[in-house]
């Protein structure tokens, strides 16, 4: 099978779906490879590169595109101007496109890709499971984008991200914003706190509060009760309360912070705005916003997607081509992305679109020219489970309800024991000798004092106490002497001197063994 | 030397033993809670052996000394790690010392008793012989499988709760036939009633797994101390009875926190068969999965030196490697860098209860660096790195997130909440409750397989070595 390498024709994007390395791992897997000249030269790949790593460099876009079984790429087709042809014309018949596609929003894009009747994987519709982990594009370009996100703003900020003491006077630390702590989140809080910042960081999650504090930010927390978890690793819409503290914590947040890096995503809507404009006014001159929402609109009132404006003092950054400016490093993570997923898909001897299987299935937009999506509800399902841990919930909460219900049973328990323990008594008040009854006492009030005593003994001292207990145990001595009286050679006599041999062993020994043990702790 | 004054004597070696024990209450006391043993076993041997009921005193110190001797070159001699077997044995010689006492008190001529006394002191005795022989056999059996000579896992015969339920039957039939049949009593019944109750301690025992040890240790310190305290009323010596009701106490009392740190009943322990078919077995398709993290020895030094607050987690898997030695010296040059470095106690770390401090204590560890479950897990979530050396179960977050885990609900080691935890271990083999365990799938959790002294003494290397390699500035 053929696959096709193109050139993005997109501007400003320098990413390319196969690095020399991954164009390798396709090879192994079967696939020949022909690579578009010049495509990896935004991520600094030359065509040599890719011909020493077993690729055909072509320069005929038409014949590349037209030739190809699978044809593999970062951006979605667009109307190429330099041939006068949109690029989803140049399929053959039967291909197969695997890129991002974003079918909810590309509606036309998706009808002439049907037309031409070919077959489309949308990398970004990758169900987020765990299985799916090792091929979740969208996750790992959004990591980039949280990295490269810190990078910027650094550029951007004029001073120091790590405090400093130096012989010329001190510096203070950057402080850092992080809103949304999903993957781009954590890589810029990761980032900034390896750039030496103060970070702090909010979600309206609070599942992920753990994973913010491993990395050594600060998490904020709400005083207002409500979980947004809302499946599929995204958040959800909140309540108007929630809003109203949110949006006092992030006023607030705004006047102190050096740095607002903003994330915030829910599915299928805009972006919502978090930071309003009366916030930027707060902010101190010479800070930094950084939107990774502003392709969806942004994060920020002021954002304006795709370039950077100054307001307020404030530069507020709308790049939305921030793992393109990683070029390199994009290439390589988007390649073995693929190379990945058509391992799976069997390489290219078993080639094979699994409609069974929930990620193919997931990502598939079009079967030769037949719309699949969206996948029908049985994997939509499959993919909120994972996320959603409320059944477990239910289990444990039976689990504590009946807990709770067998406590009366114990109690009843209780209450038999207590009137059978009376009943012995007014038994052994009637039927016992004076004599066992004095004895009864002296045990009883034992038993008592024993139950205090050992309570207070350290667990820590649990092993010299079993062995200081060997040794008063061995009190039966006493009980050997009082039988060894009599004829040397009864068997009275014989027994109890045994008895006060083995006896002795413990008492010896116990008490030996305790103080050998005893002496062995120290401060 | 008149029977008033021994009583008193007794009295006073009672208050002794008591204060013994609550020296225990603190290590800085313990030492001279031992002493108060001393004194008053001392004074209760010496009052009895001038007292009115006494002759034979050559036999009498003939088995004092030779039994005293062998008890003190044990004694000096035993390993730490030894611990558990020298104290199932010293409960077997209790229990012994029971069923001998218990006999000739049976065949003893100069015992005359009428009526309901005599009655209740056949019964007295009955029960202390019984019970004696569980206590002997049992922890005879205890004692072979601490040292090895036994295996360690649970022999269970078929219907092995009814061939015990027989044997409870026989004891309450050969008791008929003891109590109340003559006088003096027959001695046939209560022997065959001795035997009985030995294969019963041998049976319960077998049925036991190792890890299960700690429970059974204790509540064979328990029964001792019954033991004891039943020969205490045959004899009418209320410091017998006073002693064996601390010891049983104190038995019944650790068997207690035994079980609820493994958040299993009593019963559910002596039943025995953990981890086997009766036990709940994890649901198929539970078991947890992802990709594990190994490091080596050279990262984890690396990993400890950039730390600024340690925990170590040890199991029995360390004492039985002796990588406690090791791993101190390792300890200590952290400690110099101004790392804080702690110990954190699991109660059923180990084959006996508070096992592990005297280890460590051996080790020359400080104990007011060694802490408990409860003072420790609190701290977790500040700690930069757990180092987890042969321990398991203990350490097995299932117990906690899933109601499906055999062991949900025992309270555990709660290390994954530290940043990074590193688990050393020979291999992803499960623990003893054959749970397989989710810890060594977090993705902050870093394993490093190997044997436990090797690896120590591999990290202590590292530690070492750039101790010589960096500059005198830093």
């Amino acid at each position: 099978m053929q696959i096709a390498i193109p050139r993005e024709i997109r501007p400003g994007e320098r990413r390319v779906a196969a690095t020399p390395d991954t164009v390798a791992r396709l090879r192994k897997l079967g696939f020949t490879v022909r690579v578009e000249a010049g495509a990896g030269v935004g991520a600094s790949m030359s065509d040599a590169d890719y011909a020493a790593a077993g690729a055909e460099v072509v320069a005929d876009t038409r014949a590349l595109w037209g030739e190809a079984d699978l044809l593999l790429k970062v951006r979605p087709p667009e109307a190429n101007p330099a041939l006068g042809v949109h690029e989803a014309d140049l399929l053959r018949e039967g291909a197969t496109l695997v890129s991002f596609l974003y079918p909810g929003k590309n509606k036309a894009l998706v009808e002439r890709l049907a037309a031409r009747k070919v077959s489309a994987l949308a990398l970004d519709q990758i169900p987020r499971i765990t299985r799916a982990q090792k091929v979740d594009a969208l996750s790992s370009m959004a990591n980039i984008a949280g990295y490269r996100a810190v990078i910027e703003a650094a550029s951007f900020y004029g001073r120091f991200f790590t405090g400093q003491m130096t012989a010329a006077g001190r510096v203070p630390p950057a402080k850092v914003l992080v809103v949304g702590a999903g993957v781009a989140g954590l890589a810029a809080i990761g980032a900034a706190r390896g750039l030496g910042a103060i970070v702090r960081a909010f979600d309206s999650r609070a599942s992920v509060k753990d994973l913010v504090k491993s990395l050594g930010a600060e998490f904020i927390e709400l005083n207002v009760q409500e979980e947004g978890e809302g499946g599929g690793g995204y958040a959800k819409e909140m309540s108007e309360a929630y809003h109203a503290a949110e949006v006092a914590m992030l006023a607030k947040q705004c006047r102190e912070v050096d740095i607002v890096i903003t994330t915030a995503l829910i599915p299928n809507q805009p972006a919502p705005i978090l930071i309003t404009e009366e916030m930027v006014k707060k902010m101190r001159a010479g800070s930094v916003i950084v939107d990774l929402a502003a392709e969806n609109g942004g994060n920020c009132a002021l954002t304006e997607p795709g370039t950077v404006v100054e307001k307020y003092g404030v530069h507020i950054l709308g790049y939305n081509d921030l793992p393109s400016r990683l070029a390199p490093t994009a290439s390589q993570m988007f390649g073995n992305i693929l190379a990945e997923l058509l391992g799976e898909m069997g390489g290219a001897e078993h080639f094979r679109i699994n409609l069974d299987d929930e990620v193919i299935r997931g990502a598939l937009v079009l079967q030769d020219g037949k719309l699949l999506w969206p996948p029908p509800r049985r994997s939509a399902a499959a993919v909120a489970a994972p996320a959603a841990p409320a059944p477990r919930t239910s289990v444990a909460m039976r689990a504590v309800v009946a807990a709770k219900k067998a406590k009366p049973g114990r109690r009843t328990g209780v209450v038999v024991l207590t009137l059978a323990g009376a009943a012995a008594m007014v038994a052994l008040g009637f039927a016992a000798p004076p004599a066992f009854l004095s004895h009864f006492t002296v045990f009883v009030l034992a038993c008592v004092i024993g139950w205090q005593v050992i309570w207070n003994v350290r667990p820590a001292l649990h092993t010299p106490l079993m062995s200081v207990t060997n040794a008063i145990s061995g009190i039966i001595v006493i009980g050997g002497m009082h039988e060894a009286r009599g004829e040397i050679t009864s068997p009275v006599v014989v027994l109890g001197a045994v008895a006060i041999l083995v006896a002795a062993v413990n008492v010896v020994g116990g008490f030996t063994v305790t103080q050998r043990m005893l002496r062995m702790f120290h401060r | 030397m008149p029977q008033t004054f021994v009583t008193v004597a007794y009295l006073a070696a009672a208050l002794l033993f008591i204060l013994s024990l609550s020296g225990l209450s603190t290590q800085e006391s313990a030492r001279r809670g031992n002493l108060f043993g001393m004194t008053g076993m001392a004074l209760a041997i010496l009052v009895t052996a001038f007292g009115p009921r006494t002759g034979n005193y050559g036999v009498i110190a003939a088995m004092l000394l030779a039994g005293g001797a062998v008890g003190a070159v044990v004694a000096f001699r035993v390993g730490m790690t030894a611990m558990p077997q020298l104290v199932a044995i010293l409960h077997s010689f209790v229990g012994l010392a029971a069923v001998l006492v218990g006999v000739a008190g049976t065949l003893d001529p100069s015992m005359h008793l009428l009526g309901a006394e005599a009655r209740i002191h056949e019964v007295e005795t009955y029960i202390g012989v019984v019970v004696g022989a569980v206590t002997f056999s049992g922890s005879l059996v205890a004692f072979g499988k601490l040292q090895g000579i036994l295996g360690s896992r649970p022999l269970l015969l078929p219907a092995r709760h009814w061939l015990n339920l027989l044997m409870v039957l026989v004891w309450i039939w050969l008791a008929t036939r003891f109590i109340g049949v003559s006088s003096p009593a027959p001695v046939v019944p209560l022997l065959v009633a001795a035997g009985v109750a030995a294969v019963l301690g041998v049976h319960l025992v077998v049925a036991i797994g190792g890890a299960d040890m700690p429970v059974v240790v204790s509540m064979l310190n328990s029964y001792s101390g019954w033991a004891a305290a039943a020969a205490g009323f045959m004899l009418d010596n209320d410091l017998l009875i006073v002693t064996g009701a601390l010891v049983g106490s104190s038995g019944a009392i650790l068997s207690y926190i035994m079980c609820q740190a493994m958040n299993r009943s009593f019963i559910s322990v002596i039943a025995g068969g953990f981890g086997t078919a009766e036990g709940a077995m994890p649901a198929p398709g539970a078991k947890p999965a992802g990709p594990v993290r190994t490091v080596t020895a050279e990262d984890a030094a690396q990993l400890l030196r950039d730390a600024k607050k340690v925990v170590i987690v040890p199991g029995y898997g360390m004492a039985v490697a002796q990588a406690q030695y090791p791993l101190w010296e390792a300890s200590k040059l952290l400690k110099e860098r101004g790392i804080l470095v702690r110990f954190a106690i699991h109660p059923v770390a180990g084959r006996l209860p508070g096992h592990m401090n005297v280890l460590l204590a051996e080790a020359r560890v400080p104990y007011d660096i060694v802490l408990e479950m409860e003072e420790i897990n609190p701290d977790f979530p500040e700690t930069d790195v757990v180092l987890v050396i042969g321990a398991n179960d203990i350490v097995n977050p299932g117990a906690m997130e899933d109601p499906a885990s055999p062991i949900y609900g025992m309270p555990i080691l709660q290390v994954w909440r530290a940043k990074y935890c590193v688990v050393m271990k020979r291999s992803m083999a499960s623990g003893y409750a054959g749970v397989d365990n989710p810890l060594f799938y977090k993705p902050n959790t870093l394993m490093l397989f190997g044997d436990a002294r090797t690896t120590v003494e591999a990290i202590l290397a590292a530690l070492r070595a750039d101790e010589v390699s960096s500059p005198a500035a830093g």
